[in-house]
């Protein structure tokens, strides 16, 4: 894919969540990283590529196509993707299985049986396979955003947005959800990362955003930026992270 | 005695016990209370027991329809007050302040003696019937309102990012988990409402209090009216009760 942004506002309560952000990244990239300090716009920027949000002013681009200004139309392009967020975004009142089929029936039209057995397919490439009539709250934090994955995954969505979604999970769980993110990319999933996991993000990205307060400081290629950052914030940014690791 | 931690329950057998004890216990001061100051009538009021009957299905079937509309009213309020169009939203919470600042008497009488009556519009049981649901459903709105709002905005978000429009994030999402939260409240206020329909006897509609009052002054009667009036209400409020307590455990799950 290919992403663009020219001027980029997002206005969210008081705050410019995103304050003129642009940049363009190469073509072909399968995985885009978004980095940068917490409430930098990382969040705000992933959610406007994705047509959760609608940006007030400036302009999108998806692989050269503008994304839409208006809600209903933006719904359309939102139903093309998926998403997975920090966490606690299952359906809590469904089980594993009908968080991931209902969504596949009511807005992707599919028959109860084929969403039932996509779902079923989904749960079990995730290692869900013997939890799939368990609630939310009966899942470990990490089969929980696996499940949140197979939800993602299972309309085939051409883009898989994923939001810190390693932020609320102890180690281990982070290595779970990190090694299912990791083998989508291998398989040819096109992904858009917001995470503070600098060195996971280092050995799948292949292009790398950084944001700062609300503005794009640099846009290139992830071996070079991890190689040579050249702003500053980049640069304290990566050292803050990896001071501790 | 074994004390408990406020979180245990009493095993059946000794909540069943000691309601018992307490009931003889209730007796006993009673029977001291009126040993030979009253003199009982019971016969006077048994021959009326079938009009005792129909009020008390009087009763019942003014509840339950205005247990039925007051939820469809309460719903509508609730929405209209969410309302994107500032003229219905600011309808919607005005008529929820004012029905929850005002007594239902006070509702009752204006509202039959001020409005139906004068204009001819329906009868008393109709009117007693509906302005009963329209008081409760203020309430009920603002019920509904509570726990849909105690719903997180990630749920919302997630139900927008899964595709869901408007309409289906409220169909699959918000209502089916506010449901849950909103059955001791909504349980409680159609208990209320049972209640409260006593007040129609304000509008000389013959239902159960009312018919009670008609028997005791035909008869010189009161308590012989007044204890079966209590357990009439007491007959349709404990099942209400028990039957919600039992849906909130159906519907219990962990968020």
């Amino acid at each position: 894919m290919r992403l663009e942004a020219r001027e980029v506002v997002k206005v969210l309560g008081k705050t410019r969540a995103l304050d003129g952000a642009s940049f363009s990244t190469g073509d072909q990239q399968k995985v885009v990283t978004l980095l940068g300090p917490s409430g930098g716009g990382k969040s705000t920027l992933l959610r406007v590529l994705g047509c959760l949000l609608v940006a007030d002013e400036g302009d999108v681009m998806v692989d050269g196509a503008h994304l839409p200004h208006e809600e209903k139309e933006a719904l359309q392009v939102r139903r093309g993707n998926g998403f997975v967020f920090q966490g606690y975004n299952l359906f809590p009142h469904l089980s594993a299985l009908e968080n991931v089929a209902l969504p596949l029936r009511e807005v992707h039209g599919w028959t109860q049986e084929k969403a039932r057995m996509r779902a079923l397919e989904m749960l079990e490439r995730l290692g869900l396979a013997d939890h799939h009539t368990k609630r939310p709250a009966q899942l470990s934090g990490g089969q929980q955003q696996r499940a949140a994955i197979a939800r993602a995954l299972a309309p085939k969505p051409s883009l898989l947005l994923l939001d810190e979604p390693t932020s609320a999970l102890d180690p281990v769980m982070t290595g779970e959800v990190l090694d299912v993110v990791s083998e989508l990319a291998d398989v040819g999933q096109q992904i858009v990362l917001a995470t503070h996991e600098v060195s996971f993000a280092r050995k799948v990205s292949d292009w790398v955003i950084f944001l700062a307060q609300g503005k794009v400081i640099e846009s290139r290629p992830a071996t070079d930026f991890f190689a040579n950052p050249e702003s500053q914030p980049a640069r304290d940014y990566l050292a803050g992270l990896g001071r501790y690791r | 005695m074994a004390r408990l931690k406020p979180t245990d329950t009493p095993t059946g057998r000794q909540t069943a016990l000691w309601t018992l004890l307490w009931l003889a216990l209730a007796a006993l001061v009673l029977w001291i209370v009126f040993p030979s100051t009253y003199r009982w009538h019971w016969d006077a009021f048994w021959q009326y027991k079938n009009l005792f009957f129909r009020g008390f299905l009087t009763m019942l079937g003014i509840s339950l329809v205005a247990m039925v509309l007051s939820v469809l009213v309460g719903f509508s309020l609730m929405l209209g007050g969410r309302a994107p169009w500032i003229p219905l939203r600011v309808a919607a919470t005005g008529y929820v302040t004012l029905m929850r600042g005002t007594p239902l008497l006070v509702v009752l009488l204006l509202g039959y003696y001020g409005v139906v009556s004068p204009l001819n519009l329906c009868s008393a049981l109709v009117a007693g019937t509906a302005l009963l649901a329209l008081f409760e459903a203020a309430y009920l709105a603002e019920i509904f309102r509570g726990a849909l709002e105690s719903i997180s905005a990630s749920q919302r978000e997630a139900a927008r990012a899964v595709g869901f429009n408007l309409i289906q994030t409220y169909r699959f999402v918000l209502i089916p988990q506010a449901v849950r939260r909103t059955l001791p409240g909504v349980a409680g206020e159609l208990v209320s409402l049972v209640k409260s329909s006593s007040l129609l006897s304000v509008l000389g509609i013959e239902e159960v209090t009312q018919v009670t009052r008609l028997l005791n002054s035909r008869n010189y009667t009161a308590l012989e009216g007044f204890i079966p009036l209590a357990l009439a209400y007491l007959a349709v409020t404990l099942p209400l009760t028990w039957w919600a307590n039992r849906l909130e455990r159906r519907f219990a799950y962990e968020t």
